[in-house]
């Protein structure tokens, strides 16, 4: 009996760390999000925040992007062929890329490059005491350094996932016209008219969603970092893994609204 | 005047402060010393509001500390960090113009690097220093420039945590002597928290003595050899054996 009760308890302070855990998240991420509509504004934060995450991410995404277009349009291909579908090749990979792996991969590749990144500098300031300092020069951390990183993150990950669908549909294209024996004007023709608006912007839609997730996961655990090298080692773990684990959750969700 | 009146504070079971109570008047120079662990840090981290403490009141020039405006709170404090604690990202004498560039009544940009190049002048530095980046800074540089950053909008209070931890005994004096001159020039209110026993003597005006979670001696820095205070005596002297425990 108290093997089981022990087993329950153990069972109970888990789920109840859990949703300690996820009630915290919140309310972060809601004191995030009210920094970000009250002044003061930092708009240098937040442009080099734009940069830092979003364009300097481009070389990740879109190389991700381009070997995953090519791919795709190789195993499009090679199903349907077995169809005699072969022509849905150039339609198929414009929307696989744009609704789901541009959004995905792109959102998982900047999880692994920016959460990890923000988690050790915002783990390495607390640790070195610069954000108590922050505050003691009267500057509130979450506004100066949580709010602009989560909206530079929301609004820089739309806008690097449409070059990410760009290009990996134009990785698709290289494959589709130099391998596969496509005609380029009818790979490009048939592209265009199988895509919608909807397909658009739900992609973009998922990125704005993953890049808020992938910023609020690196400030979260970088803001409450352990003590020491240690502690700062583990926020950046879990902020790549909790923000990849997010992402994936997340874009389920999405798709079945989106569906 | 800084009134701290029975505080508590704990971390789980661990009771770090355990009614501790201070008066620091206006002006004056206080120093807490006191083991590792002993909660000197906590206790002004309390002050600012960086911790909240479990009970007891703090009463800085007559206001709560953990009441009213906290921007115009922290406006009357400047502190030096152990570490120094100088945003990497940004160069010195950004740094040291941080405050002055921020706020209500913030400052042109030529404005506060002037100020910033005559405070990082007033502990030392040359003004080509202020275009360099914390990290390119010796230790000792970076305390000075922590210093300057305290100072730059010369608050009516310093605090200053562990000033000497980890520099040479030349630059502990240099260091040591710089907070003496400026805190006696701008007529600041200083507590300071240190184990280094030159630091005490050069700085303090008064010194507490924190064990236990509770203020074992307090008074003027020259009573010091002579309290009889048994945990004092023990503190000074470096002794194993005594009222604190010395774990080997």
């Amino acid at each position: 009996m108290s093997m089981v009760s022990g087993f329950l308890a153990s069972i109970g302070a888990a789920v109840l760390a859990f949703c300690a855990t996820v009630g915290r998240i919140f309310i972060f991420a809601a004191s995030a999000v009210s920094h970000m509509l009250r002044p003061p504004f930092y708009g240098r934060e937040l442009l080099a925040q734009v940069m830092q995450i979003g364009f300097y991410s481009l070389p990740v995404v879109g190389l991700t992007a381009l070997f995953t277009g090519a791919a795709l349009a190789l195993q499009i291909y090679s199903g349907g062929a077995r169809f005699s579908a072969e022509s849905v090749v150039p339609s198929i990979v414009a929307i696989g890329m744009v609704r789901e792996l541009g959004p995905v991969l792109g959102g998982l590749m900047v999880a692994g490059r920016v959460s990890s990144s923000i988690a050790a500098e915002l783990g390495t300031m607390r640790v070195t005491e610069q954000i108590d300092a922050l505050v003691t020069l009267s500057t509130n951390p979450m506004k100066y350094l949580v709010a602009p990183r989560i909206l530079a993150a929301t609004l820089a990950m739309p806008v690097l996932v449409a070059v990410g669908d760009t290009i990996g549909i134009m990785g698709g294209y290289l494959v589709g016209t130099g391998r596969l024996g496509f005609n380029s004007s009818g790979y490009i023709k048939n592209t265009v008219d199988f895509l919608e608006v909807g397909d658009v912007t739900s992609g973009l839609a998922k990125a704005a969603v993953f890049g808020f997730i992938i910023a609020l996961m690196g400030c979260y655990h970088g803001y409450n970092s352990g003590r020491g090298a240690q502690g700062v080692g583990r926020a950046t773990i879990n902020a790549v893994v909790s923000a990849s684990v997010m992402i994936l959750a997340a874009n389920y969700v999405l798709t079945e609204a989106f569906f | 005047m800084i009134d701290i009146k029975n505080v508590h504070k704990a971390f789980g079971d661990n009771k770090v402060l355990q009614g501790v109570d201070m008066k620091i008047a206006k002006g004056e120079s206080m120093v807490i010393i006191g083991g590792s662990g002993t909660g000197k840090s906590v206790l002004l981290k309390c002050v600012l509001g960086l911790e909240t403490q479990d009970a007891g009141r703090i009463i800085v020039y007559g206001e709560e500390a953990d009441k009213g405006d906290r921007d115009a709170f922290l406006a009357r404090f400047g502190m030096l960090f152990q570490s120094a604690a100088l945003f990497d990202s940004l160069s010195v004498w950004q740094n040291v113009a941080f405050r002055l560039m921020r706020g209500p009544n913030k400052l042109s940009k030529a404005d506060a690097q002037e100020i910033a190049i005559e405070k990082l002048r007033r502990v030392g530095l040359k003004p080509e220093v202020g275009l360099k980046y914390p990290a390119e800074l010796s230790g000792g540089m970076q305390k000075r420039v922590g210093l300057a950053r305290a100072i730059a909008a010369e608050p009516e209070i310093i605090f200053f945590d562990e000033p000497t931890t980890g520099l040479d005994p030349i630059m502990s004096g240099v260091i040591n002597e710089l907070i003496r001159e400026i805190v006696v020039e701008m007529g600041a209110t200083a507590m300071t928290i240190t184990h280094d026993m030159s630091s005490v003597r050069a700085i303090a005006d008064k010194v507490a003595m924190l064990h236990d979670g509770v203020v074992q001696w307090t008074g003027p820095v020259g009573n010091l050899e002579t309290s009889g205070n048994p945990y004092l005596d023990q503190f000074l002297n470096g002794r194993a054996e005594g009222p604190i425990e010395a774990v080997r």
